[in-house]
């Protein structure tokens, strides 16, 4: 679901334009923490793993489907800024080369799919992290969790948008509620498929989870004798 | 670059819109979108303008328009809104074909399949005669921040891989009667697209070993030919 062109007036598009660019600014810096000087093939690679993602629709009723926006996803696996940069490159890679979503919109795409899932999907992520038992099990629900909210959360922010820059006298409470309960069911998707994601690269490769790795600081070495012989 | 002959969009064509430089071509149609956007809602005829302009390019390209319109179908979901637009909205009815519907909304709704729609078919003109090594150098001659052109670099190059990767899975799942889309087989999906990401970072990792074994020292040289 990319915004095309015109469905915002131009001063939003402009306005979130400018979110967007200060976001990407500042993620080109954060990722560099997060990645060192393995950014541009690493970043790279992970960029094209979330488009292959968002190949795979899912039904999600009344004969439509559904794709992964895969902004929790990311961030619980390689960190929240290299998300951002990620998704946004490729969003832009979408709507230049793929006419999936107009060039106007590119600002307000960036800032529903490429920062507000990732920014409240890793925020509810790092919340749970925090409450729930310091265990790898817990990893993957926590991402389930976040990614379940950042679905709806990027409807809301589209719905408060769409109420600045769409100049269509709607009932907006009535928009909203439609929104957020077709986004809650497309959430559950989302929800399911990256928890499912998160916790089978948990079990096979825990260290190259970027969600993961305060807790496998704190795994202390086990050292089992006298099983067997 | 090694791989690919362009991408699924690309038309291979010798015209001026394929020769003029990419950063120009995204320039024009920033700016023309823009434009467009900012066109009032009501002035049709100035639409048409943008149109036949559109039209104009398009035809300068060689590029038929029976190769763009099937690929158009990505607008579809906001079709679909732009319908229910004059259900949804306030203010005073109108009738058309017997229906009661909002005016403002019905206006509204036209306004946003034109604008939409004229903004999907001068995306994939550009896409058609733009290839994504001409697009990459287009927008680093933009004043694109480095790091942002080498991984769209990185992720145009390894596009194919990956989803060729992806592809072979699904036949694999497939051919072991495994549905991907029905909901029941979502956990062996998950734990395909899990090796997936695991294959996708490993393979990043080569590839920066590799590079360093080269000498890169976090910039890409310019090499092939300058256009």
């Amino acid at each position: 679901m990319h915004v095309p062109d015109g469905f915002l007036d131009a001063p939003t598009s402009v306005a979130t334009g400018a979110v967007a660019a200060v976001a990407v600014a500042c993620a080109l810096r954060g990722a560099r923490r997060e990645l060192d000087d393995r950014t541009a093939p690493a970043a790279g690679l992970v960029a094209t793993f979330v488009f292959a993602a968002q190949m795979i629709n899912f039904p999600v009723g009344a004969g439509t489907s559904g794709h992964l926006m895969g902004g929790a996803l990311a961030a619980v696996l390689v960190g929240p800024w290299t998300a951002v940069l990620c998704l946004s490159v490729v969003l832009v890679v979408q709507a230049l080369l793929m006419a999936d979503g107009g060039i106007t919109a590119l600002g307000t795409n960036i800032t529903l799919i490429g920062i507000v899932t990732v920014v409240v999907g890793y925020g509810v992520f790092v919340v749970l992290r925090r409450v729930l038992p310091k265990r790898l099990g817990m990893v993957a629900p926590a991402a389930a969790v976040g990614a379940l909210v950042s679905v709806p959360a990027a409807a809301l922010v589209f719905t408060l948008l769409f109420a600045v820059g769409g100049n269509v006298p709607v009932d907006l409470g009535a928009v909203m509620t439609a929104m957020l309960g077709w986004h809650t069911v497309i959430g559950v998707g989302e929800a399911v498929v990256t928890g499912l994601v998160v916790a089978s690269v948990v079990a096979t490769r825990p260290d190259l989870v970027h969600g993961a790795r305060p807790l496998l600081v704190e795994r202390e070495l086990e050292l089992r004798t006298g099983v067997g012989r | 670059m090694g791989a690919g002959h362009g991408h699924r969009l690309h038309f291979h064509g010798h015209s001026p819109v394929h020769r003029a430089p990419a950063h120009l071509k995204v320039l024009a149609l920033l700016g023309f979108m823009l434009v467009v956007v900012a066109t009032p809602r009501q002035a049709y005829p100035v639409f048409a303008l943008w149109a036949a302009v559109l039209l104009v390019v398009v035809a300068l390209s060689r590029v038929p328009l029976r190769y763009l319109l099937p690929r158009m179908v990505v607008e579809v979901p906001f079709v679909v809104f732009a319908v229910l637009m004059p259900f949804i909205a306030h203010g005073p009815q109108t009738e058309v074909l017997g229906v009661s519907v909002s005016e403002p909304g019905l206006v509204a709704g036209v306004a946003l399949l034109i604008k939409g729609t004229i903004g999907v078919l001068a995306s994939l003109t550009l896409a058609a005669t733009t290839e994504p090594q001409d697009l990459i150098r287009g927008l680093q001659r933009l004043r694109t921040p480095d790091l942002v052109v080498q991984i769209m670099g990185f992720m145009i190059r390894y596009l194919d891989v990956v989803t060729a990767e992806l592809g072979r899975m699904m036949t694999a799942l497939r051919s072991r009667g495994c549905d991907p889309r029905s909901p029941r087989h979502w956990p062996v999906l998950a734990r395909s697209l899990g090796a997936l990401f695991i294959r996708s970072y490993e393979r990043g990792e080569r590839v920066h070993l590799a590079m360093l074994s080269r000498g890169y020292d976090g910039r890409l040289p310019q090499t092939g030919d300058p256009r």
